[in-house]
This record gives structure tokens, sequence and C-alpha cells, in this order.
């Protein structure tokens, strides 16, 4: 039961909806590693050794503070980082089909029908001077062969799907006559628009205000549930996988360091940092009055992984190792962990309170 | 007001951009510049210029080129305003009220066709750069560098040379020094506009090349392009005048045309310096209700004055 109430956000986190899994893998992601380098400077490294699986209909979170590579990882999948200065490197295997060598036309196939993707900012992610009906219908007609009128049909009914009020007006307005909510509604809208098999959305609600937040979380997973999309939600704050994940996996810069099923990471953190970042989540079972530990330091506050764990300038944990290597990340059964001194199921902040 | 819808409208056959994308940023550019005082004199001033160019032959007291009053006309002077005549006669014995009102028919008509085929040919040149990727973009900013880089009078005396000394000749020589200005103008904005989140959006929806160019980031581009466009008029106005003024506009001396009416007005100064100021002025306020309007509409599209 404990796991389950994380996320003070309103959101009523009941059990996961049950879905069957397939155990085949729909997307593999394995030794992903990222560097942008301009010309004459040193190449800095934003993903590294990132390897995940999600399968069918799974809901898979992402989770790390701003800077730890989570954008930059789905915008490798989506084969949307720059042409040039960048250097991807690994395998990025989509219904058994290498992603990274795929050409740009067959990604274009891919991009809107097979995969899509929510970003974090609403306000800036729709065309201000083009019409709702027009931005969602255009993607419909981009990947099949249907007439103006039935993809104008099809979009209302998508509007109407993620709980837009009065979506036959709407197709005719433009992006600011819209709030905020309204608009990652409409995005929403256009990135199931073709029922993709796999949905990324990049923090789609940090950029709303607090109160709406609550609301987009449950329409994406609504349309999520119905739909059978797997789903990889990329967040900052652990409330948000709560209710909706299957499986978690935390990066700290650049690197995964604790993946697991949300339950055991929830009840037993080993990562010093997943605790932390639990412990900095507000709960609905803890003691009232208990204040919020937020992690110390900052995601600045950092050693390069090539010299060390990245975590050692913040973590309570480190011994004199920490600073020595660089920790790899290993498998225990059903979790994977980078760190040499973990926490132990009394010092973690997981289970009971 | 009558140019500028026309010119605004971003849904622009010319240009191919599909009818049902932008409205909502020029509705809302409208909205400010109806507040605006300066646009409102701007385009006055515009509006006059444009009615008076088209009912020229209705406004005007006198035939064009009359010359009723040829025998008035003496080697050092011309009869000043005087009942009938409001502002007196030219050079060349007609009214100059009349001759004023149908030169600005010349100026307008120059202009405009002018300014609108540096933007045609300027815009198209901006699309393939802007929109084509850095090949192309390469080869179309290295010819833009060339005409560019040809000293704007000398290609005019150039083109007039080939085309000869007619209407034509001075409208392409305009439009060609716009042709560079246009094409840079709406490559730039073209590229910074793809770098834009909604732009990741699209890509990352599939849409094809073509489609997230003319769709969406051109409608999104066409703002300072038609600013430019609107200020361009006025020195499409004046150039007309220099280019006849150096007697390289049109050779027809029966067509009323400001700047050839300027040197005219030269031998005679001393004696009767109306002669060029009315021609003087007339350019000058045109070109201003043009430089007005620009200014206006920039401010009323600048992203900083949205909310
Ligand atoms: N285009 C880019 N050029 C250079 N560095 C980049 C670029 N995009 C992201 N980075 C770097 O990659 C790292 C990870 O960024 P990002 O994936 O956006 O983090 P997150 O989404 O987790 O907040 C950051 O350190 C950032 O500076
Ligand atoms: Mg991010």
């Amino acid at each position: 039961m404990t796991d389950d109430t994380i996320g003070g956000r309103g959101v009523n986190a009941p059990d996961v909806v049950r879905r069957d899994l397939s155990t085949e893998a729909l997307l593999t992601v394995r030794d992903l590693r990222v560097e942008f380098g301009k010309k004459g400077q040193r190449p800095t490294t934003a993903v590294d050794e990132v390897t995940f699986e999600i399968r069918r209909g799974e809901h898979l979170g992402i989770v790390g503070e701003s800077g730890s590579g989570k954008s930059v990882t789905s915008l490798a999948i989506m084969g949307l980082l720059p042409a040039t200065g960048v250097r991807v490197s690994g395998q990025i295997m989509f219904d058994g089909e290498d992603l990274l060598a795929a050409s740009e036309k067959r990604m274009r196939d891919v991009r809107g029908r097979d995969i899509a993707m929510i970003f974090q900012d609403p306000m800036t992610s729709l065309n201000p001077v083009v019409t709702i009906g027009t931005q969602i219908s255009e993607v419909i007609r981009g990947h099949r062969d249907m007439g103006k009128a039935e993809a104008n049909e099809r979009a209302v009914e998508l509007l109407r799907k993620v709980a837009m009020p009065d979506p036959g007006r709407r197709m005719k307005e433009y992006p600011h006559q819209l709030s905020g909510g309204m608009r990652q509604r409409v995005l929403i809208a256009i990135a199931l628009a073709n029922e993709p098999q796999l949905l990324i959305a990049d923090e789609p609600t940090t950029a709303l205000d607090v109160t709406i937040q609550a609301q987009i979380l449950e329409i994406l997973k609504q349309v999520v549930a119905d739909t059978g999309t797997a789903l990889i939600m990329i967040t900052h704050d652990l409330g948000v996988v709560a209710g909706l994940c299957d499986s978690v996996h935390v990066m700290y810069q650049g690197r995964v360091v604790e993946s697991a099923q949300r339950r055991p990471l929830f009840a037993e953190p080993r990562h010093p940092y997943t605790g932390g970042l639990l412990a900095s989540v507000p709960r609905l079972d803890s003691p009232r009055g208990q204040p919020l530990k937020p992690i110390p330091g900052s995601p600045t506050d950092v050693l390069p992984w090539t010299q060390g764990c990245a975590f050692t300038p913040r973590c309570a944990n480190r011994i004199d190792t920490c600073t020595e290597k660089t920790p790899a990340l290993k498998i225990e059964g059903q979790r994977a962990l980078r760190c040499f001194n973990p926490l132990t199921l009394s010092s973690a902040g997981g289970a009971t309170p | 007001m009558t140019m500028a819808p026309p010119l605004m409208s971003p849904s622009d056959p010319m240009l191919g951009v599909d009818p049902e994308h932008g409205t909502s940023l020029w509705r809302g550019a409208w909205r400010r510049l109806r507040r605006n005082p300066v646009a409102i004199l701007g385009a006055l001033l515009v509006l006059a210029f444009v009615l008076i160019a088209v009912f020229a032959s209705a406004l005007a007291p006198y035939a064009a080129n009359s010359r009723e009053w040829a025998s008035e006309v003496t080697l050092t002077s011309v009869p000043g305003p005087r009942e009938g005549n409001l502002l007196g006669i030219d050079r060349y014995g007609s009214d100059l009220y009349s001759q004023l009102l149908y030169g600005a028919r010349q100026s307008l008509i120059i202009g405009v066709v002018s300014t609108l085929l540096g933007l045609v040919v300027g815009a198209m040149l901006g699309i393939l750069a802007g929109g084509l990727g850095a090949k192309v973009d390469m080869v179309v900013m290295r010819i833009v560098d060339i005409l560019l880089s040809i000293p704007s009078l000398l290609l005019a005396v150039s083109i007039v040379a080939v085309l000869g000394q007619n209407r034509y000749a001075v409208m392409i020589a305009i439009a060609s020094a716009q042709v560079p200005v246009f094409a840079r103008l709406l490559r730039g904005t073209m590229l910074s506009q793809a770098r834009s989140d909604y732009v990741l959006a699209a890509t990352s929806l599939g849409l094809r090349r073509r489609t997230i160019v003319m769709g969406h980031v051109l409608p999104n581009s066409l703002g300072p392009t038609i600013v430019q466009a609107t200020l361009n008029l006025s020195t499409a106005v004046i150039e007309v005048a220099a280019l006849s003024f150096l007697g390289l506009g049109e050779s027809d001396p029966a067509v009323a045309e400001w700047g050839r009416m300027l040197v005219a007005a030269q031998d005679r100064f001393a004696s009767s310096p109306q002669l060029a100021l009315w021609p003087g002025l007339a350019i000058a306020v045109s070109a201003l209700g043009f430089t007005l309007l620009g200014e206006a509409l920039r401010e009323a599209l600048d992203p900083k004055g949205r909310r």
C-alpha cells in the first residue's frame, strides 16, 4: 500500500490499471551514448551507457533532475538530435529495426505514426499561426491516405478523447486562444492521432500550473490505457511516476544509476540519489509536519563519471572508493544499481515512515 | 490602407502558402495597428497617394501634358499660382497641379510593381535558401551575394542600357536592387524560426519538410519581410524619381513623372522655386507615408509587443 500513496499532487494513485504486458520488447536501447562537441572543443558526454527496454503497453519512467540527459535520450530515440556537432552511438532497436541506422526518410515514417512525442512546453510546441484543427488533421493526413473532411472528423473525435470542451469550436481556434492545459491536451491529441505504439512524454506537466498537472496526467493515463500505447514518461518528479509507471529508471548526469520495478524502487530505494529524490517528494503517509528533505547541493556539483561516481559531492553515503573508481551498473535480481555503498533497508527512507 | 491587405495576407497564392495557415498573428497586428496614431497617419498618406494615382484624370482640372499655356513660358520664368492654375504653370506650359496629380500614377505603379517583383523573386530565393537545407542555401546565397556586390546604380544603368529607356527597365532595375534584401531577410527569419519548438514538434510528428517549410516556418517568417516591403515602397518611390532625374527613366516627355519634373525645374529654380518644391514635396510625403506605415507595422508585428 505504502508505495502507491506517494504523489502529493492530488494524483490519487490507485494501482496501475492491470495491463497485459507482452514479454517481447518493443523498444530496446542499448549502450546509448550521446556526445556534443563543437569543433576544437572537448566533447561533452550528455548521455552514456544508457540501456533499457520497454515492452508493448508498458509504462516506463525516466526520472532525474534537470540536465541529467532525459531529453537528449528521448531526442536520440526520435532521431531528432541536430545533424552536426553530435555523436550518437549504441543501439536503438524498435520493433526489430535499428533506428540509429535508419534513413531520414524512414524515420519520418516512424515519427508520428509508430513513435510520437509530447514536449515539455505546450506554449511553444504549437504553431502560433495555424489553427488547432489543421495542426491535428495534417498529422493524420501526413501518415495515411485520408480526405480533409474525414481527417477533420477524426481530429474532433481526438479532441473529445482528451476531454476538450467544445471540440468542434476549438478546431477553428489558434493556440493563443487556449490555456496551457488546453494546449497540452491538443498536443496529446496530436501525438495520439495515428495511434502510435510508443509515446514519449518529456515532462508533459512541468510547464503547467500545479492545479492542472493532475488533470493532464489523468487524461494522458486514460488515453494511453485505452489504446494500449507503450509510454515513456520522462519527469524530474517521482510523484508523477507513482501512479503511472511499471518500471523506473533513475538517471544522474547522463547515466542510469538505479532501475527497478516501481514498487520495489519506491519501497526500498538503494541508490542514495533515488533515496534523496524520494525524500523530497511529499507523501500522503508521512507524519504531519515532517519536513521534506531536499537533496543537498545542486546538480552542478558533479564529478565527471570518468573519475568516480558523479553523485559523490552530494552524497551522504560516500566512501573513499567513490572518488577512486567509476561504479558500474550491477544487476542484482530485478534491480540494476550503480553504487559502491548503497542504502540498506534500514537506512532507506522508503518502506516505513 | 487599400494597399496593405493584399500585401499583408500570408495566404498569398504567389508564395504557395496553404490558405488555412496563419491569420491570428495578423489579426492581432491589425488590432494594434488600428490603435496606433502613427499607423493611421501613414495609412492616410498612403491612401491619399493611391487615390490620387487611381483617380488622377478625374481629380486633375486639365488634361495631362496639355501645354495650354506654353506661350506664357519664357526662357527665364514661368507663370506662378493664379486663378485657374492653383500651383501655376510648369516648364512646358501645362498646369503644374494637374501634372503633379498625374505624376502620382507613375511613382505608384513603378514603385509598387518593382517592389512586388523584388519581393516575389527575393522571397522565392529566400525560401529556397532557408527551407531546402545547407547546400541549396550555400548556392543561393552566393548568387545573392554577387547581386548585392554590384552597386545598384551601376546595375540600373546596365539594365536600362540593355532594355532601353522605358518604365519596364526602371522596374527591373529597382526590383533587382531589392531582391537580395528580401532574400536575405526571409532566409534569416526562416532559419531562426526553424530552430523553434513548434518546428521540432512538427518534425517529431513525421511531417514532410515541404509541409513544415511552407505551412509552418514560412507563415511565421513573413512578418519582417512584409514590413520591409512596405518600407521598400518608400525607397522605390524615391528611386523612381532618382532614376528619371538621372535621365534613366521614362523617355516619353508626355508622361508626367515627379523625378523628371525636378529636372525640368533645375534651370528655373531661382525664379520659380515652386517648380521644384511641389514635386519634391510629393516625393517626400508619399515616401514618408510608406515609411510611417512600415514602421508601425513593424511595431505591431514585433514579438515583444505580443502577449
Ligand atoms: N544541443 C546541445 N548541445 C550541447 N549540449 C547539450 C545540447 N542539448 C543538451 N545538452 C547537454 O546535455 C545534457 C543533458 O541535457 P537534457 O537531456 O536536456 O537534460 P534533461 O532533459 O534531463 O533536463 C545537459 O548537460 C545539456 O547541457
Ligand atoms: Mg529535459
